[in-house]
């Protein structure tokens, strides 16, 4: 099995099915010639062409609304948002259209389409380069999210995702980009969506993570094995639909949950979380369920490693939960 | 009168047959030498700034990005010049220059690109994101065209309370092609507003050629559908700039019209300091690098005489520069009790 970067992985998979698929088509700013800001699709303008790898003017929500239509006409549109904080302005093509083509024609016509886009934070962004908006997506029914950790999985979830048959927001955590490397099958290969990952098991505390926080949290996870605390690490993978199933049943056998987010706290995608385990485990927990996240402020230039659950704010949780 | 509707395409060339780029013929220069030797002073401020800022950040003093305005100082240091005060500047993220031209000073802007609580914004935005209330500058905006209606508020409000502070708003080409921009137009020409559009068109939006992002490579041209002002022009001096931009700024302050102004221009550097630039060929760069609008005044400047003044500026310079770097390695980072009052007014209770 080939060694890759999330980068090599995504385009792995977006040749691979475009080779597959000729329904298939890229479009979005320097996607074509440039290969992308962060060089996802490099080459495959070479080998599609340009009208299969589309290089448009700088409109996201012309971007989102006419890969809404070729999607209509039968086309397979994978629209690049070049960060997912230009994704505003395609909201209203999000939001109010894409989301809701399913249900308004009755569950017979869906738009179906994969939005990729670079997310969180860890490059030093600031305020327009560094955002999780996940939330702001899961809270609009007709939507799935998802957000890899790895290469393989980013392989994986988006050839699924480009199948499903419904659209799909892909978060490609930019922090991890070339830094998280890995195995990634050859050809063909699909990860389900839906379907979370126990990734480290244990039995004290259960900690829910996704995308580039994974490693903060296992960091965290390992040191405090070293002080006999043993963390089960659940990794979300797709954000939505929940695989709901899988956190109730660890945290029924941990009795302690914890989930972390660089989003800010309020309404992101832990308070949903929590709010699930004490519907469905609350007679289980042995403590208070505990969001480690972003703060609720804009995302700031400097302070990126306060602002950002790393480890070391995620291990005295720990802790502490433990002890309680 | 029968109304035809020329296609764009074809009133796009009637136009460019009509008005070609030497309609930047030079307007006569006007107010002598020490206001030239005074703007290009603060060219060669913004410049050397750069520099050092492109040098710090190669050694990861500064991080995230950095976009850099060197080649197309004229235009915000003109535009300042033919600016009041009072009047509102808005801009991109290639905000240095105009921060620094409305007089910002070197130190608050260097010490935001370090992060550190000393800058213009206690180091929370950091290069993209400068702020400036006392120079009525406000902000550098990382979402290509979002300032561009907000600016229009700006001229709204100067004109509801019956004053005659005028808006100016800059924008690459590249956001031409976004709502904001056509919006922000439409409402300005609508309400008949106080307010300069200038969109710096440097010819490449990231890697993107102006023919690709154009059907229309003459912005100027989207005035007319609004039924706006407009004008066109190469920057080639900062004096023509100051002029010209002038022109729009009277019209704004005196008849509350509205102007979009094209001015052709480029970036010697790269769209960021990430940016290798293989879109471009080393020709073209060097090419455009001898029309250095800031070497023509320099070489005017000295041919007039004025060598004396120049190496004094150059001296002056060096200092502040190096004092603002001085300073912006001196100073402390913010703690995290500096996030608490930005996000509201007060204490946030849970
Ligand atoms: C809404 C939005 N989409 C995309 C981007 C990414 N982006 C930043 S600058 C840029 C190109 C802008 O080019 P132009 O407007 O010509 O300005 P220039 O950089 O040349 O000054 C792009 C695509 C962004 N910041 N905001
Ligand atoms: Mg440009």
């Amino acid at each position: 099995m080939p060694q890759m970067n999330m980068v090599q992985a995504i385009n792995d998979a977006l040749r691979h099915e475009m080779r597959r698929d000729s329904r298939v088509v890229v479009l979005g700013e320097d996607v074509g010639k440039v290969g992308g800001v962060f060089r996802v699709t490099q080459g495959l303008f070479d080998e599609f062409g340009d009208d299969r790898v589309i290089d448009t003017p700088l409109s996201e929500n012309g971007i989102v609304g006419a890969a809404i239509g070729m999607a209509l006409y039968g086309l397979v549109p994978i629209p690049e948002i070049q960060f997912a904080d230009f994704i505003y302005p395609a909201y209203d093509q999000i939001v109010s259209e894409l989301a809701k083509y399913r249900y308004r024609s009755g569950g017979e016509y869906p738009s179906k389409l994969v939005i990729r886009t670079p997310v969180g934070g860890g490059i030093r962004g600031g305020h327009y380069h560094s955002q999780s908006p996940e939330a702001q997506f899961i809270h609009v029914p007709g939507l799935k999210v998802v957000c890899p950790s790895n290469p393989a999985d980013a392989k994986g979830l988006l050839l699924s995702s480009i199948r499903d048959p419904d659209p799909v927001l892909f978060f490609e955590p930019k922090r991890i980009y070339r830094a998280a490397k890995g195995d990634v099958p050859d050809g063909d290969y699909t990860v389900p969506l839906g379907q979370a990952k126990v990734v480290r098991p244990g039995w004290h505390v259960t900690l829910v993570v996704w995308g580039a926080m994974l490693y903060e949290a296992l960091d965290a996870a390992n040191q405090a094995a070293a002080q006999g605390i043993e963390c089960e690490v659940i990794d979300l993978r797709t954000l939505w639909p929940l695989d709901i199933d899988t956190v109730i049943e660890s945290v029924k056998r941990t009795g302690r949950f914890i989930v972390v987010h660089e989003a800010p706290k309020s309404c992101g995608l832990g308070a949903e979380l929590v709010a699930l385990v004490n519907e469905k485990a609350f007679l289980h927990l042995e403590a208070p369920p505990l969001r480690i996240t972003g703060f609720d402020t804009p995302f700031p230039y400097t302070l990126e490693n306060e602002y950002l659950p790393l480890s070391h704010r995620i291990l005295p949780a720990i802790l502490e939960m433990a002890r309680y | 009168m029968s109304l035809t509707i020329t296609p764009t395409a074809a009133l796009a060339t009637v136009w460019n047959a009509v008005l070609p780029p030497e309609i930047s013929a030079m307007t006569t220069l006007t107010n002598g030498d020490d206001l030239h030797l005074s703007l290009y002073r603060k060219m060669f401020q913004i410049r050397r700034f750069e520099e050092e800022a492109a040098r710090a950040y190669a050694q990861s003093k500064i991080g995230g990005f950095l976009h850099l305005y060197i080649g197309q100082e004229p235009i915000a240091v003109g535009a300042s010049a033919a600016l009041r005060p009072d009047d509102y500047v808005m801009t991109t993220y290639r905000d240095h220059g105009l921060a620094l031209a409305r007089g910002m000073t070197p130190r608050a802007a260097m010490a935001e690109l370090y992060g550190k609580v000393t800058g213009c914004s206690k180091g929370l935005g950091g290069s993209m994101h400068f702020f400036d209330k006392e120079h009525n500058m406000l902000g550098g905006y990382g979402i290509v065209g979002g300032h561009i209606p907000i600016a229009v508020g700006t001229a709204f409000a100067s004109k509801y309370r019956g004053e005659d502070r005028v808006s100016m708003v800059f924008f690459g080409e590249g956001a031409v092609s976004i709502g904001d921009f056509h919006e922000g137009m439409s409402l300005a020409a609508l309400w008949k507003l106080p307010i300069v559009f200038v969109c710096e068109n440097n010819e490449y939006a990231m890697g993107t050629p102006l023919s690709r992002t154009l059907s229309v490579e003459d912005v100027s041209l989207k005035a007319l559908a609004y039924g706006m002002e407009r004008d066109r022009f190469n920057s080639e001096h900062v004096l023509q700039v100051r002029d010209r931009l002038g022109e729009a700024i009277a019209r704004a302050r005196t008849h509350s019209e509205p102007t979009l102004v094209e001015i052709r221009t480029y970036r010697f550097r790269g769209h960021s300091m990430s940016d290798p630039g293989k879109y471009r060929t080393k020709e073209e760069l060097e090419e455009r690098k001898k029309k250095d609008v800031l070497l023509r005044s320099r070489i005017e400047l000295e041919e007039k005489g004025h060598k004396a003044a120049l190496e004094a500026i150059d001296k002056e310079v060096e200092d502040e520069i190096a004092d603002a770097v001085r300073f912006a390695e001196e100073s402390p980072e913010p703690g995290p009790e500096v996030l608490e009052p930005t996000t509201y007014a007060g204490p946030f209770a849970r």
